[in-house]
């Protein structure tokens, strides 16, 4: 047998792990900021630094910068190790690295300059995601590689993680992305509605599965049984996990819409598959746990563990609560409120933000051949993080809680008792306060890292090439008569055929029927395509990032018809492309808005929202009265909705402006009879048609 | 209402039929599967990440 010396390349390892740090305290920052606007809305300045903008920059840094470049530094450390091989290729790596760190730096410009496709978590505008695929498929071809060359026979679990990371990760962003272009920086979803909103949720969904969730279990068995120095508790529980959670994750997507429009055999799916999930999630906490037994009183010195012991425990109270956020009696205390926000930062800060960490300070001092600068430092750390995480979620709980309370209570004459909804952001206004003190501990803990691990950088010498050897695979080995799994273990492109598969299985049956429901979706024949002035308005709402905190989905509940109007249909939604349904009400649902209010109640709310609801904390919107709407192209528009089935007469493209103008005068006659005076090209005029037309197409008649 | 609009797909109750079927299959062949492993190869390819870490300096 010949032994085979070769390197690992730390190099890439060590930019990943800065990346991490980096992207990591910019994504946290930007989270505070968004904590202290909604308390302090005078902190929403201008234009381009309003909460609907930088809401999407904070979620789509902690997710993909600050936890995706947190995966590629974990995997890149791990997945050489596993395998015994250099990374596949160098330049791949590196072209990896750097076309994730652009696809980064073009998300941040555009998300705050306003391009945005409005699917949450999705945002990034459509050259920016072929630019995500081809950054993928590079990144696949160097793991395959390096798995194909590989000198250890049996792939370890955490490959398997990673596997099924790549090609799921692969499919959901391919399917959720599919839109047709305008211009350069404005599509349309292709799809529409009720199908949009679904499609978006078994994205948005899977991506919390499979970016936050499979990738750092791959890092949990990789790098817990190297901190603790011992290894798994249960091999076979890892592949239990492993395939249960796999197989099971993509069909909970629906419980995302509990009440909305979806079919309720949609909702149900959705609830069944999310108690089911509880099992193979407690599963593999267990097993990361139970991995620690017998060196408990290692935790009490090792920092690194600390913060595994917390990450572990955070992912197994999330999974926990997920599955009981799915149940539908809970999640119509629970939808739209602060639960939701306290529920995702269990799983971001404590989850995802604690297992890097751990990872971090067990790595840069190996990488860099030295100890780590300040153990008192990384001590305190932890206790901020922890601390930080705990200011963090129990005031959001509080505040969920109460506020969903404050909706749903009447009277004893039957009347809501809180009829103004601003009555019950006011109510729950410390909370949102002790919420911004928990982020900032949070953020103080990672500045404390950054700066001691820059401090160990600075006093060891990376190891950029570690050398290694180990005997090369012997190509024709027999096959052990052994078991048939051992056949897929050692076979990758096999397992990805698997995983593709195990993972296909639930998208296709939730999506054939209510794609096929298409032909026959309850079409209400008042129904209409919005006027060229109303799609220009709802694309500022859209830009705006309005669905952050408004919602478009009045549940069938008494307390919400008697708050907002009759509950939303299906077929309302059949030109909606994209959906608009949100998923937060940090102020009131607006699908019955239109006709509510006067057009000059709006104008005045725009302006300055505090005028028209004292203490309000929206952020003004008076730069829509200073900027030109840009109705040059309206006409692409119109094509585009034309061409994914909007009902535009044949040769509207041409003739929408002139529609356009005309509806725009009349909406700015109209605010001239009330003493404003404003011109009809203005963003405000569009903002305006579109919010008096939301919800009335069925106020006339009730065709269904 | 939403059931209408199921009922009138064509061959619609294949479905849950077919979840059901899936189902049960998958998890059976796991079962199976982890019943019939064998507890050596168990413990050795629990021990990969734990190999060749006398290269790291702890």
């Amino acid at each position: 047998m010949t032994i085979e010396k070769f390197s690992y390349d730390n190099r890439i390892v060590k930019n990943f792990a800065l990346a991490t740090i980096i992207w990591g305290l910019v994504g946290m920052l930007l989270g505070l900021i968004i904590a202290l606007q909604i308390p302090f809305p005078n902190l929403n300045i201008g234009q381009y630094l309003t909460f609907g903008r930088i809401r999407p920059v904070h979620t789509n840094a902690i997710i993909f910068a600050f936890v995706g470049n947190g995966i590629f530094m974990g995997l890149y450390y791990s997945l050489q190790r596993l395998c015994k091989a250099r990374m596949y290729s160098d330049a791949l790596s590196k072209f990896h690295f750097w076309g994730w760190q652009s696809i980064i730096v073009l998300a941040a410009v555009t998300l705050l300059t306003g391009h945005t496709t409005g699917k949450e978590y999705a945002e990034l505008e459509w050259p920016i995601d072929i630019l995500i695929a081809i950054v993928w498929v590079a990144f696949a071809i160097n793991m395959f590689g390096t798995i194909i060359k590989r000198r250890e026979r049996h792939m370890y679990v955490a490959i398997w993680f990673y596997i099924a990371t790549v090609v799921t990760v692969a499919v959901l962003h391919i399917v959720n992305s599919i839109e047709i272009p305008v211009s350069i920086l404005k599509s349309y979803s292709a799809y529409a509605g009720v199908q949009d909103a679904l499609v978006q949720w078994w994205y948005g969904h899977n991506a919390v599965a499979f970016f936050l969730t499979t990738p750092y279990l791959g890092l949990m068995y990789y790098f817990v049984p190297k901190a603790a120095n011992r290894p798994v508790y249960s091999y076979r529980l890892s592949i239990i996990h492993f395939w249960a959670l796999i197989f099971l994750y993509i069909w909970a997507g629906p419980h995302h819409l509990l009440y909305s429009s979806l079919p309720d055999w949609a909702q149900s799916l959705g609830t069944v598959f999310s108690i089911m999930l509880l099992a193979p999630s407690w599963g593999g906490m267990i097993n990361g746990l139970l991995t620690l037994r017998g060196a408990w009183d290692r935790v009490r010195e090792d920092v690194v563990l600390k913060f595994m012991v917390v990450a572990i425990t955070a992912y197994g109270m999330s999974t926990f609560e997920g599955p009981m956020l799915s149940l539908k009696s809970v999640n119509a205390i629970s939808h739209f409120t602060d639960w939701t926000i306290a529920h995702v930062h269990i799983g971001g800060m404590g989850w995802n933000g604690m297992l890097t960490f751990g990872i971090l300070y067990w790595l840069i001092p190996r990488l860099y051949k030295t100890n780590l600068y300040s153990a008192k430092l990384a001590s305190f750390h932890f206790w901020i993080a922890t601390l930080g995480i705990l200011f963090y979620a129990v005031p959001m709980y509080w505040a969920g809680f109460a506020q969903s309370l404050m909706w749903k209570e009447f009277t004893a004459d039957g009347i809501l008792k809180y009829p103004n909804f601003l009555e019950t952001v006011t109510q729950i206004m410390p909370m949102y306060k002790l919420r911004a003190l928990g982020g900032l501990m949070f953020l103080t803990g990672a500045i404390t890292m950054a700066y001691n691990l820059v401090k160990t950088m600075k006093q060891g010498t990376l190891n950029a090439e570690e050398a290694a050897e180990a005997p090369a695979l012997e190509k024709n080995e027999k096959e052990h008569a052994g078991h048939w799994h051992r056949w897929i273990e050692r076979r990758p492109v096999q397992m990805i055929i698997l995983s593709a598969v195990v993972i296909l299985i639930g998208g296709v049956v939730e999506f054939i029927p209510t794609f096929l429901v298409q032909s026959n979706i309850p079409t209400i024949a008042s129904v209409k395509p919005y006027t060229p002035l109303e799609l220009q308005g709802r694309d500022i709402y859209v830009r705006e990032g309005c669905y952050t905190c408004h919602s478009q989905m009045v549940r069938p509940f008494r307390s919400e018809t008697e708050r907002y109007g009759e509950y939303s249909k299906a077929g309302e939604f059949v030109y909606d492309h994209p959906f608009q349904w949100g998923s937060k009400r940090t102020g009131p649902d607006l699908h019955r808005q239109g006709g509510k209010y006067p057009n000059v109640w709006h104008y005045h709310h725009m302006i300055d929202p505090t005028i028209m609801s004292p203490g309000s904390i929206m952020p003004s919107y008076a730069f829509m009265a200073e900027n030109d709407l840009d109705i040059s192209s309206t006409p692409a528009k119109i094509r585009a909705m034309q061409t994914l089935g909007v009902p535009y007469p044949e040769g509207y493209d041409v003739k929408a402006n002139d529609d356009l103008t005309k509806q725009a005068k009349s909406i700015a006659d109209d605010l001239k009879k009330n003493k404003v005076s404003i011109d009809s090209n203005k963003e405000l005029i569009a903002i305006i048609a579109y919010l008096q037309r939301l919800g009335t197409d069925i106020k006339a008649s009730k065709t269904e | 209402m939403f059931r209408n609009n199921l009922e009138s797909i064509a061959g619609v109750s294949i479905y849950p039929i077919f979840s059901l079927i899936v189902f049960f299959a998958f998890f059976t062949v796991l079962i199976a599967y982890l019943i019939k492993m064998d507890k050596e190869h168990i413990e050795k390819a629990s021990r990969i990440p734990l190999e060749n870490s006398e290269l790291n300096n702890d």
